[in-house]
């Protein structure tokens, strides 16, 4: 009986949790053409499981997505970025130079293009790995938010 | 920017309105006790500078802006708020005028130092003139991005990226060192409770 009080706030969060992790990826890939990039969508993808374990409750959002998952995303995200640099290097390139990554002809905008995209990939799963390790983080640490602490 | 008569008039207006919302959102957060409000009304300080960002043209910084002070920071500020008490300790009268002498100080700093910058949106500004025009003209060719603010901030200045990322891996990993994982924590918390309990 202790929570059904909050059915209401439970009915609405719950479908729009997918539509913020959606739009997150819409931030991520349409970042080349419009406001965002990496940096917005990973902040918009910890929120979603922000919003969810604010609701659900933390326990339930550590099963869902493990702190040890979203430690280990953080430090994926920056290996990734450092990655794309290496695999310029490795083509011949300078550091970070997308445009010795696929040895494309002089003029050619794979190599920028699909070296931003990698990059900002890097920075969102940084971005929201290192935002939900900082949220675990303080979240572990009060068992449940009890509604009188409102 | 004037698309019809009386345009500048309403830019301005807006302009005045976020700003003065603004400027008595900062009044009352200094002036409250409770955390929990004070936490709320620094995410509506965000959302109203987001706006105010997007009157200023400036859409990635807005949507920046709005995803991580009104979204991520009033979340994370909820949660250390729990882990303290719910109202700030009232300070002495006399503890008062300091910060308030210093805030004006600055103030007057500030606008003393905004009488010398140039007109918003001057195009013979030093941020339109040198580096900011080359980045304009050069990117379709270079980078072929529309959004001129990605291939800045990944393409020609992807060193700063990747140190801002490391920055945020960084913060991540030093508040893990401070206050732990957070699995074993709520574990050793919930079994506390149970302890009590039983």
């Amino acid at each position: 009986m202790k929570t059904d009080h909050h059915v209401i706030l439970r009915v609405v969060a719950k479908p729009l949790i997918p539509i913020i992790s959606l739009f997150a990826l819409y931030v991520h890939f349409h970042g080349d053409y419009s406001p965002g990039g990496g940096f917005q969508a990973g902040v918009i993808i910890a929120v979603a499981v922000i919003l969810y374990s604010l609701i659900f409750g933390i326990t339930p959002a550590m099963r869902a997505v493990p702190p040890w998952f979203a430690r280990s995303l953080s430090a994926l995200g920056f290996i990734i970025f450092g990655a794309v640099g290496v695999w310029a290097l490795m083509m011949g390139g300078n550091y970070l130079d997308y445009d010795a990554l696929f040895n494309e002809e002089p003029g050619g905008h794979y190599g920028q293009h699909y070296g931003i995209l990698f990059v900002e990939l890097g920075v969102l799963f940084a971005v929201a790995g290192s935002m939900l390790s900082i949220f675990y983080a303080f979240a572990g640490r009060v068992t449940e938010i009890k509604d009188e602490d409102w | 920017m004037t698309g019809y008569e009386g345009a500048d008039l309403a830019i301005a207006l807006i302009n005045v309105v976020l700003l003065g919302l603004l400027f008595v959102i900062g009044v009352a957060i200094a002036r409250m006790r409770s955390l929990f409000a004070i936490v709320m009304l620094s995410g509506v300080y965000s959302l109203i500078s987001a706006t105010w960002f997007v009157a200023l043209d400036a859409v990635d910084v807005a949507f920046t802006e709005a995803a991580v002070g009104a979204g991520i920071s009033t979340a994370l500020l909820l949660g250390a708020m729990l882990l303290t008490s719910r109202t700030a300790k009232p300070e002495p009268r006399a503890m008062r005028i300091v910060p308030l002498f210093a805030v004006i100080a600055v103030g007057c700093m500030l606008v003393y130092a905004t009488i010398d910058l140039p007109a918003f949106g001057d195009p013979d500004s030093p941020a339109n003139t040198y580096v900011g025009t080359a980045y304009l003209e050069r990117t379709p060719e270079d980078i072929g991005v529309p959004n001129i603010v990605t291939a800045v901030l990944a393409s020609y200045r992807g060193f700063d990226t990747l140190g801002e990322t490391g920055v945020v891996f960084a913060a991540a990993l030093s508040v893990i060192l401070l206050l732990g994982f957070g699995e074993r924590s709520l574990s050793a918390s919930l079994r506390k409770k149970t302890d009590k309990k039983g």
